[in-house]
C-alpha cells in the first residue's frame, strides 16, 4: 500500500514513541504518544494545583480564591447529582476526570495530539465508571443477590437486555468522548489539507526550504477550531463527568444520599 | 498501487467498497441531527416560558443531546474503522 490511511489530512493514530519487548505476562508494551502526553498533563496539572494551594491563608489571596471557587463548583455539582454524603468521596475523582479530560482535549491547541482522540484513554475512564457503578450496586443494592436481582427488573424477561445495557454503558461513554474529539481532529485535518491544496492550485503559497504554507491556511481553520476543539472539548469533558455522576448516582437509593 | 496483477485489483475493489461503506455509515448522522434539533427546540420553548430556569434546562438539554448523539458517534466510529483500519483488506487470499 503506497498510499497509507494517513495520506489525507495527516490523520493518524497515536504514534509509538518506544516499546519494551518481551515483558513477562504482557508481551510487548507500547509507550504511545497518548501515554506520554498524559504524563505531561498529569505533571502540569499537579504543578498547577500545588501552586494554587501553596501557602493558604485565612484571608484568601487571589490564587486561593480561584482554587476555592473551582473546588466549590465541583462540590456543588456532585451534591446536586449524587447527594451531600458523596461529596467527600466522589468530588476529587470528578474534578480529576474533568480537568484531565479538558486539558487532554485542549492540548491540541498547543500543536500536540489530543490525548482523548485515542479510544484507549476514554475507554479506560469508561471502565473506571463501570467499576464504580458495579461497586455501588453491590454496596447499596444488597450484595450479590441484590445485584443479580436488579437485572430482572422490571420484568425477568428483560434480563439479557439489562445485562447488555450494563456493558454498553462504559463503551458508549468512551466512544462518545473519543468520537467527538477524533471527529473534530479528522475534520480539522481534512480542512487543512483541502486549503493547502486550494492554495497550491491558486499559486498562493510561500515555500521556505522543505516547509510550505498556503495563504488560505492562515486564519480560516481557526474559526472552525473554536467549535471543534474549544467547544467540543469543554462540552465532552462536562458531559463525561456528568454522565459518570448520573450513572453512579442512579445506583444509590434516595434515602442513602 | 499495482493494478496489473490480480491481488492489486481485488485490493482496490475492497478499498472502494470500504470507502463507500464509510459514506453510507454516516447516513446515520440524520437521526441525531433530527433528535438534537427537536430537543433544542423544546428547550427553547421551555426557556421562553420560564426564563429563570435557563441554567437547569440548558444543562439537561446538553446531557440529552450527548446521549442522543451516541448513535451518530457509533456510525462515525464504524466509518473511521472502515477508512483507516481497513478490516477487510486482510481477507483477500492470494
Amino acid at each position: 500500500m503506497g498510499t497509507g490511511p494517513g495520506a489525507f489530512g495527516g490523520v493518524n493514530g497515536p504514534s509509538i514513541i518506544f516499546q519494551f519487548d518481551n515483558v513477562p505476562l504482557f508481551g510487548t508494551i507500547y509507550i504511545t504518544e497518548t501515554l506520554v502526553i498524559g504524563w505531561i498533563i498529569v505533571a502540569a496539572l499537579s504543578a498547577l494545583v500545588l501552586w494554587l494551594t501553596h501557602g493558604m491563608k485565612r484571608i484568601p489571596t487571589k490564587k486561593q480564591v480561584i482554587a476555592e471557587m473551582l473546588v466549590t463548583t465541583v462540590n456543588n455539582m456532585v451534591r446536586d447529582n449524587m447527594g451531600p454524603r458523596f461529596v467527600k468521596g466522589y468530588a476529587p475523582y470528578i474534578a480529576t476526570l474533568f480537568s484531565f479530560s479538558i486539558v487532554g482535549s485542549l492540548v491540541s491547541l498547543l500543536g500536540l495530539r489530543s490525548m482523548t482522540a485515542d479510544v484507549n484513554a476514554t475507554l479506560a475512564w469508561g471502565l473506571i465508571c463501570f467499576v464504580m457503578i458495579t461497586y455501588s450496586k453491590f454496596k447499596y443494592g444488597g450484595g450479590l443477590k441484590g445485584y443479580i436481582k436488579g437485572f430482572a427488573e422490571p420484568l425477568p424477561v428483560m434480563f439479557p437486555m439489562n445485562v447488555l445495557s450494563e456493558f454498553v454503558t462504559p463503551i458508549s461513554m468512551g466512544f462518545r468522548h473519543f468520537g467527538n474529539i477524533a471527529g473534530g481532529m479528522v475534520i480539522t485535518g481534512l480542512i487543512y489539507w483541502a486549503l493547502a491544496n486550494l492554495s497550491h492550485a491558486l499559486h498562493l503559497y510561500f515555500t521556505v526550504g522543505e516547509f510550505s504554507l498556503g495563504v488560505l491556511q492562515v486564519g480560516i481553520p481557526a474559526v472552525l477550531s473554536v467549535y471543534f476543539d474549544l467547544f467540543s472539548g469543554f462540552m465532552q469533558a462536562f458531559i463525561f463527568s456528568m454522565l459518570t455522576m448520573a450513572n453512579v448516582g442512579n445506583c444509590i437509593p434516595d434515602d442513602k444520599r | 498501487m499495482n493494478f496489473t496483477n490480480e491481488l492489486g485489483f481485488f485490493q482496490s475493489i475492497v478499498l472502494a467498497g470500504s470507502a463507500m461503506g464509510a459514506g453510507l455509515a454516516m447516513i446515520a448522522g440524520i437521526g441525531p441531527g433530527i433528535g438534537e434539533g427537536y430537543a433544542v427546540g423544546k428547550a427553547c420553548e421551555a426557556i421562553a416560558r420560564q426564563p429563570e430556569s435557563q441554567g437547569d434546562v440548558t444543562r439537561t438539554m446538553f446531557i440529552g443531546c450527548a446521549v442522543a448523539e451516541t448513535t451518530g458517534i457509533y456510525s462515525f466510529v464504524v466509518a473511521l474503522i472502515l477508512l483507516f483500519g481497513n478490516p477487510f483488506i486482510g481477507q483477500i487470499t492470494g
